[in-house]
Order: C-alpha cells, then sequence, then structure tokens
C-alpha cells in the first residue's frame, strides 16, 4: 500500500551536485524542498576521515562509496545483433550513491566545454560540410551557447573555489592559461595547484614543440578558500587519494564541503536519506508530474506530491526513471525515431606510457586534478580536413596517484607475474610515467538506452539496457591524440615509451571513466530532443532533468563543470521565469 | 513492493545489520552506515526530526543540521595471522605455493607467501567480498562476451573452492599422484602458464578466469594496506617506495627528482 505525504512545492530525486544547487537556489527562493536521495547521507568525519580514507582495496578496489550493482545495476552489449548481460560487478564507470553523488569522488577536473561544442553540428557543418561527418552521426546543437553559460560557470567554480589559470578574460588571450577557452569573466577564484616533476616536464617539452601548455582546472584546492556561502575549503595536501575515494581534508569541492552546511541550515529544506525513488507520477493527462513515489529501507512505498520535480540522479539512473515512468517517447533505433534513450554517449581516453632510468617522479604526490596539458587538439581546435574525423580531446601529465594496486605499471612485454614481473614493478614505479588523452565521444545512430526484456531489479522492474560500441570516427581520434601525444612525451627523453590508443570493442569491465552522457538531452525541438534549452520536459513542464543525461554528445572534456553550469542556468530559469507563469518556457 | 536491505559497504566494513537499528526502540532508526548504537547517539544529538509513524519507516530525514556524531566512524578492523579462516588446510597450503610463485622471494624482497598475501585471500573471502556482497547475482546466467563481464554464477569464495580442487586433480593426474604444493618451481611455473594462457583445462571451472582472480587477489595481498593481512611489514610499499598512507605532501610536491626520505605509513601505525 502506498501512504500519502503531505505536498511539498519542489521534490528532488537525488542530492549530488545538481539536487545540492537546485535545492539551494529554490530554497533560496522560498519554496519548501524535499530532497530523495536513494543512498545514505555521507559525511567527511565520518565516511572518509584522514584516520582511514587512504585505503586503496576498500575504496578503489571494493568499491565502498559506489551504489550496489545488486540495488541497481543495467545490462549491456555492443550492438543490437547480441543479447544484453546484467553488469554484476562495476568496470568501466562507477555509479555514485549517497548524498553528495559523484561529487564525493570525482578527481575534480574543473573544465568548461569550448563554445563551439554548443554549436556542434552548425559548427562541423559550416566548416567541413555535410558530407564529412559519418552517415550515422547523431550529433546536434545543445540550444544554449557558451554565452548563455558563462555566467553560471563562473557561478559553480567560484561555488568550488577551483584552482587554475585563465586563458581568456573577456576576449584577451591571458600567458600561462588555455588560450583555446571560451572567453571568461573574471579569472579562477584560486591559483593552480603546485605542479610535480612530470608535469613540469611534460610542459616543458610541450613548450619547446610551440604549443601551449597549462595547469589542468582543479577542483582540489591550491589554497583555503571561502565561498559565497562562507563555506570554507581547505588547502589540497596532494595525498593521492581523489578519485574514488572521499577527501578526507575539506579539500576536494563537493556538496559536502560547498554547499550542504549552508542548505542544512534552511528550515525550507529537508533531505530522506536512503529512499529510492521507483516513479514519477503524472496525473491523467500524462502532462503534469504530481510527484514521486518512493521505496524506503523497510520496503514501505510513500507516495510524495510536489507541484515541481526535479530530476537530479546520477545520468543513467536518470533515464531509466523516465522510461519506468512513461514519460516522454523512447528511443526506437530501426525507425530513429523517439527521445528518450537517444543519443547515449562516453568518453574516448587513452595513454602512453614512459620508463626512464634516470628520473624519480614520486607519483604518489598527487591530485586528482593537478598536472600540465595542451588543447591544440581538442574540439574543433584543429583542422580536421587531413584526418578523416571530428573530435578530440585534451592531452597532458596529469599525477591523479601512484596507488600501487592500480597503478603499478610495467613495459609493454613484461609478464605478469613471476621474478620478471617483480623485478620491472620495483624499477619502473617511481621511473615511469603515464600521460593520458581525453577525448570526445559524438553520438551515433545505433547508441542508446532502452528496458531490458529480461532482467530485473529488486522491485520486479526491467533493468534498463545500454547498446554501445565504439565507432569509426572516435577510434580514428584516439590514435591521432595518442600519436601527438607520445610526440610530447617522446621529447622528455624515456628509454621505453608504450601507446596506449583505445582500440577495439567498448569492454564494460575495464576503467576508462563515469563520464556516461546522454539518453534525454536538450535541443531546439522535441522530435530530437527531451529537454528544452532549460532542461525542462517537453512533455511534462513541471518536469526538469538535470545532469550529463542532458549532453547531445560528449565533448573531450570532464563533465561536471558543465553539469554545475547547467544546473544554475536551469535553477536561474526556474525562479525568474518558471515560478512567475509555470508551463513550457519554450513555446513550440 | 519488497525492497531487499542493501547495505551500504560491501567490504565487510561498517556493515548495517538488518533490524537493529529499529529493534525495541519503537522509533524508526537512520540508515547510516554506523553501528546501531551510535545511530541513537544521532538521534539524540542532531535536530532530526521524522514524518513517519513510529512502526514504519527506517528511512532518515534530515533537517536543520548536519547529521553528525562523535566516534560514529567505520574503520577497518584489523586482520591478524593465525589459522585459515575459509581455507582447508589443503586448499591453504596450495594458494601459499601459488601466490610465492606468482611473487617469487627475491634476496631483497619477501615473496607472496611471507608477505601475507595468502592470509589476505582467505580473510577476503571469508568476508563479503568471498560472498559476492552487493554483486548482481540474479539469473539467468549466460556465457557472454569478454566485453560484458564475468557471468557466472559462482561468488569469488566458491570459484575459489571448485577451482583448488580441480586443479589438485589436475595436478595429480599429470603429474604422478602428486599435489600442487609438492611440484618443483619449474613444474608450478608450467601448470600456472598453462592457466593464465588456457591451456590447463580445469573439471567444471575455467582455468583462465580462475588464474586472473588469483592474480589480481594476489597483487591486491601485495600492495593493500596492511591492515587486511597482507602486505606484511609493508613490504610491499618498501619495495617499490610508495610511502603509504601518509596525508600530506605540500612541502614535496616541487622537490622534483629527489627520492622522498621518509617510510611508509599504514592505516593502523608503522610495524617498528
Amino acid at each position: 500500500m502506498t501512504r500519502k505525504l503531505p505536498a511539498t512545492d519542489v521534490v528532488i530525486v537525488g542530492l549530488g551536485w545538481t539536487g545540492s544547487i537546485l535545492a539551494l537556489e529554490l530554497t533560496g527562493a522560498g519554496l519548501n524542498v524535499v530532497a530523495i536521495e536513494r543512498g545514505p547521507w555521507r559525511d567527511t568525519a565520518t565516511d572518509f576521515p584522514p584516520a582511514y580514507a587512504q585505503d586503496e582495496l576498500r575504496y578503489r578496489i571494493r568499491h565502498d562509496l559506489f551504489l550496489r550493482p545488486e540495488q541497481l545495476t543495467m545490462t549491456f552489449r555492443n550492438n543490437a545483433d547480441q543479447t544484453a548481460l546484467p553488469i554484476r560487478s562495476w568496470g568501466s564507470f562507477m555509479p555514485p550513491n549517497g548524498v553528495g553523488g559523484g561529487g564525493v569522488h570525482w578527481n575534480a577536473e574543473t573544465w568548461r566545454f569550448l563554445p563551439s561544442d554548443f554549436e556542434l553540428r552548425t559548427h562541423l557543418v559550416g566548416r567541413y560540410g555535410e558530407k564529412f561527418l559519418p552517415e550515422d552521426m547523431t550529433i546536434q546543437d545543445w540550444g544554449i551557447t557558451y554565452d548563455d553559460l558563462e555566467p553560471h560557470y563562473d557561478k559553480f567554480e567560484y561555488l568550488c573555489g577551483t584552482s587554475g589559470k585563465a586563458g581568456n578574460i573577456k576576449g584577451r588571450i591571458q600567458a600561462g592559461g588555455n588560450p583555446f577557452e571560451g572567453a571568461r569573466s573574471r579569472e579562477y577564484p584560486t591559483p593552480p595547484q603546485k605542479q610535480p616533476y612530470g608535469p613540469t616536464l611534460f610542459a616543458q617539452a610541450a613548450r619547446e614543440m610551440g604549443y601551449k601548455p597549462f595547469p589542468q582546472p582543479s577542483g582540489n584546492l591550491s589554497q583555503a578558500y571561502t565561498n559565497p556561502l562562507g563555506v570554507t575549503i581547505g588547502p589540497c595536501t596532494y595525498c593521492g587519494f581523489c578519485e574514488w575515494f572521499g577527501c578526507g581534508n575539506y579539500s576536494k569541492a563537493s556538496p559536502q564541503t560547498t554547499i550542504l552546511p549552508a542548505l542544512i541550515r534552511r528550515p525550507n529544506f529537508e533531505a530522506r536519506t536512503q529512499c529510492e525513488v521507483s516513479k514519477i507520477n503524472l496525473d491523467k493527462s500524462g502532462k503534469r508530474a504530481t510527484g514521486v513515489t518512493y521505496v524506503d529501507t523497510s520496503g514501505n512505498e510513500w507516495e510524495q506530491p510536489a507541484d515541481l520535480v526535479l530530476l537530479c540522479a546520477f545520468q543513467l539512473f536518470n533515464v531509466h526513471l523516465l522510461l519506468h515512468s512513461g514519460i516522454g517517447k523512447p528511443y526506437d533505433p530501426r525507425a530513429g525515431e523517439g527521445v528518450i534513450g537517444r543519443n547515449y554517449s562516453y568518453q574516448v581516453t587513452s595513454s602512453v606510457d614512459a620508463f626512464f632510468d634516470d628520473k624519480i617522479f614520486n607519483p604518489f604526490i598527487a591530485s586528482g586534478s593537478i598536472g600540465m596539458c595542451i588543447d591544440e587538439f581538442n574540439g574543433d581546435n584543429f583542422d580536421h580536413g587531413p584526418h578523416g574525423f571530428v573530435g578530440g580531446g585534451y592531452m597532458g601529465a596529469v599525477q591523479t596517484n601512484g596507488r600501487p594496486i592500480q597503478t603499478a605499471r610495467t613495459p609493454q612485454a613484461t609478464p605478469r607475474w613471476g621474478a620478471e614481473w617483480k623485478k620491472a614493478v620495483a624499477k619502473s614505479y617511481l621511473s615511469s610515467y603515464e600521460a593520458v588523452t581525453h577525448g570526445g565521444c559524438y553520438s551515433y545512430r545505433d547508441v542508446y538506452l532502452d528496458l531490458d526484456p529480461t532482467y530485473t531489479d529488486r522491485f520486479g522492474r526491467k533493468l534498463m539496457r545500454l547498446t554501445f560500441d565504439f565507432h569509426e570516427n572516435e577510434l580514428k581520434m584516439s590514435t591521432y591524440l595518442t600519436d601527438r601525444l607520445a610526440e610530447v612525451v617522446q621529447k622528455m627523453g624515456p628509454r621505453q615509451l608504450d601507446k596506449h590508443p583505445r582500440r577495439g570493442h567498448y569492454d564494460v569491465t575495464v576503467y576508462q571513466t563515469t563520464h556516461t552522457c546522454g539518453g534525454a538531452i536538450m535541443g531546439v525541438e522535441p522530435k530530437t530532443s527531451a529537454l528544452n534549452r532549460y532542461l525542462q520536459s517537453w512533455d511534462v513542464p513541471n518536469l526538469f532533468v538535470m545532469g550529463a543525461t542532458a549532453f547531445p554528445q560528449n565533448p573531450g572534456y570532464n563533465p561536471t563543470d558543465t553539469v554545475g553550469a547547467l544546473a544554475y542556468w536551469a535553477a536561474d530559469a526556474i525562479v525568474n521565469h518558471y515560478l512567475k507563469s509555470p508551463g513550457p518556457l519554450v513555446q513550440i | 513492493m519488497v525492497a531487499k536491505e542493501i547495505r551500504p559497504n560491501a567490504n565487510g566494513i561498517g556493515k548495517l545489520t538488518p533490524g537493529a537499528d529499529s529493534a525495541g526502540e519503537g522509533m524508526p532508526g537512520s540508515s547510516r552506515s554506523d553501528a546501531g548504537v551510535r545511530r541513537r547517539e544521532l538521534l539524540i544529538t542532531t535536530a532530526m526530526t521524522f514524518v513517519f509513524s513510529a512502526t514504519s519507516a527506517r528511512a532518515l530525514v534530515v533537517k536543520g543540521s548536519l547529521p553528525w556524531a562523535t566516534n560514529a566512524g567505520t574503520p577497518p578492523t584489523t586482520v591478524h595471522p593465525g589459522p585459515w579462516v575459509y581455507f582447508t588446510p589443503e586448499e591453504g597450503a596450495a594458494i601459499e605455493a601459488l601466490v610465492d610463485r606468482l611473487i617469487p622471494p627475491d634476496p631483497q624482497t619477501p615473496g607472496g607467501k611471507d608477505a601475507g598475501c595468502a592470509v589476505f585471500i582467505d580473510r577476503q573471502l571469508a568476508g563479503s567480498y568471498g560472498s559476492a556482497e552487493g554483486l548482481y547475482m540474479h539469473g539467468p546466467f549466460a556465457d557472454g562476451t569478454p566485453q560484458q563481464g564475468d557471468q557466472s554464477p559462482l561468488t569469488p569464495a566458491a570459484r575459489y573452492r571448485q577451482a583448488l580442487a580441480a586443479l589438485d586433480k589436475y595436478c595429480r593426474a599429470t603429474y604422478s599422484a602428486k599435489s600442487f604444493v609438492q611440484l618443483s618451481d619449474d613444474e608450478k611455473d608450467k601448470v600456472i602458464v598453462g592457466l593464465e594462457k588456457g591451456q590447463v583445462q580445469l573439471e567444471g571451472t575455467s582455468g583462465r578466469t580462475f588464474f586472473e582472480y588469483l592474480l589480481q587477489n594476489t597483487r591486491e595481498g601485495f600492495f593493500a594496506d596492511p591492515v587486511y593481512g597482507g602486505n606484511r611489514d609493508m613490504v610491499g610499499w618498501k619495495m617499490i617506495g610508495f610511502p603509504g598512507a601518509r596525508y600530506d605532501y605540500r612541502d614535496w610536491v616541487e622537490r622534483h627528482n629527489e627520492r622522498y626520505p621518509l617510510p611508509p605509513v599504514g592505516i593502523a601505525g608503522r610495524p617498528e
């Protein structure tokens, strides 16, 4: 039996970055907000204090902070001719769980997308012509521009205290920053983090080759910072336990270190944890959400009525909830019609391992987002005409960690065990270096999300099915990027250099990134997008869907800065436009 | 709808005991990953209110202040050497022999056996890892492509038991009734290479999959924090120069190309 609770103004599904930002902005506008979170409350002192946060086995290998596949997973196949099978243990990506969401255990790489990324199809067709794009590539414009989003990027970065060096302030190129970035309204809130040996050598080599290296923008702060909410973040201590870990030092920007201490004091905010939303409810017209139904840890089902529903779960689960709630037309790849599940995309990463005889890199002195990068080969920053592919990525020496179970690397052709392996690990740990490329992944007609016909979750709901493989365009891109990276690394003077471009089929067992994107994308018309430019559902105007779910395709950067900026952008539209006249913010 | 309890931590640390936080209290408990006692402290010391009726929900409502209490963390429990917890004596001896070939001793650094890798694996298999806690273990089970990942209905603990029995059978059939432990180092290596390359067929289970589990778990035992029973005296960390669970390198970031001078520390401190 479902019990009905008193109505609230706003119900938020998921209390991660976007849920926290929306809760902050809407409680600020005087609304009563209830956030419903599937996982537990998490905080530094209780879940990852510095006394034992630096535990590679517990957090990295055994996935302590993540969603349990037992609670909810999805099925996977490379193409529609295969039978999808459940992801029984996480591998390629790590769905978050609990208050703070992915903001707890990200690396805190805080990049803006390029202006051309937001108008991608228009830009590429304009420069290269329609025929240059693969026939089955379904990239499209976002419906917003970089300039629309700039104030909101700024707001998110000043919430986080992001450490970096601007490359472009109001159109003026700044020495030492990324000259390819869109114009910023001002400098980063805090200066860049310090750079260890590897990134310093990389930057030197890149400079000699005529590139313009710059420090990676970091949400692990170079110095203490008090944000506009009055919450103070501490300086990063370079411990090297960022991604997969909660920061024990209050140095990594997360909802816990930037928003929640202020938000929780507001009398019109309330969070319910370990309550899993199973459905968004609609009225008889199917055009208005009446609230959500959720299940608590005892299996009791509750209905929370609300005037406004904000879907702020992780990208994959936003799509899952839309499919289960019957909101929007499910995507049909054969007809190329429908929008829920359409334009799923990912990230295409690669690496170069370099082995030296005379260098000590101390890889354990690290932060998830220090490093020196170049952006000459990202997006459309270079002429793709001669290369036969589109897209790109940033690359560089990004020293995220030296945790040995994960990173003890050996030169190619070394046996994987035995005396030779042991000797190679002992020799290589301090004196080898891994540089990386972080490439985009564009969308295709045959890559999508839908409901699985066979496998179910603990409530008996169908699991979501992921159909995804890399396409030739992205594999060509990865080879090209990896070759360019290797040229720079070669200049650092290694004894041996091993290139690892992305090759073959997408493998769901091998960690790559947690940058899953799309499935309910934003756009200019309801035929090809689930959301309008304000992240408002075309079909159900009192429903907004946050997160990378809205990305029509994935550029060559980490998504969180854009996810945060889009949340502020949507919050601004809700507070300043929607609340004054509830209804569609874009007329069709 | 019936929801099954999902434990917030799958590795046996800070488990939430089902039902523990509402037993006898007549009030809803929180769903934090703490012990029940601490959960009650939370209820008293923070400004949380509950909208649900007394006997129904265990869902936590957080309102007014952060749900924080002293000593509410969930540190790991230290593993102590001693008798096998999961393995039989024969299985334990076989694992010791295997890990000592995967990571053989040399004059500078002990091998897998003396580093505690077998003890580590034993304790991991006896705990939540061994029982596949938190993983999706519902059928139907079908063989997939390598890209779809392990689809076996076996838990890691069951996989080791089955594979070790089959390995024993293989060795006795191939090497005149000798067990793996009794083989020469060269013979042991030949068997391991055979497992790795899929040339040694184990009855009822995949030798190659077992090898991948064993290699991964052995490396974990060699490099994980010593609190879990492996990496004894931090031999794995000392071998490569990893300072362990240290937490502040601010003074060392810009000291380029210099060896970090301090010895490793673990979560529970240093051996000396």
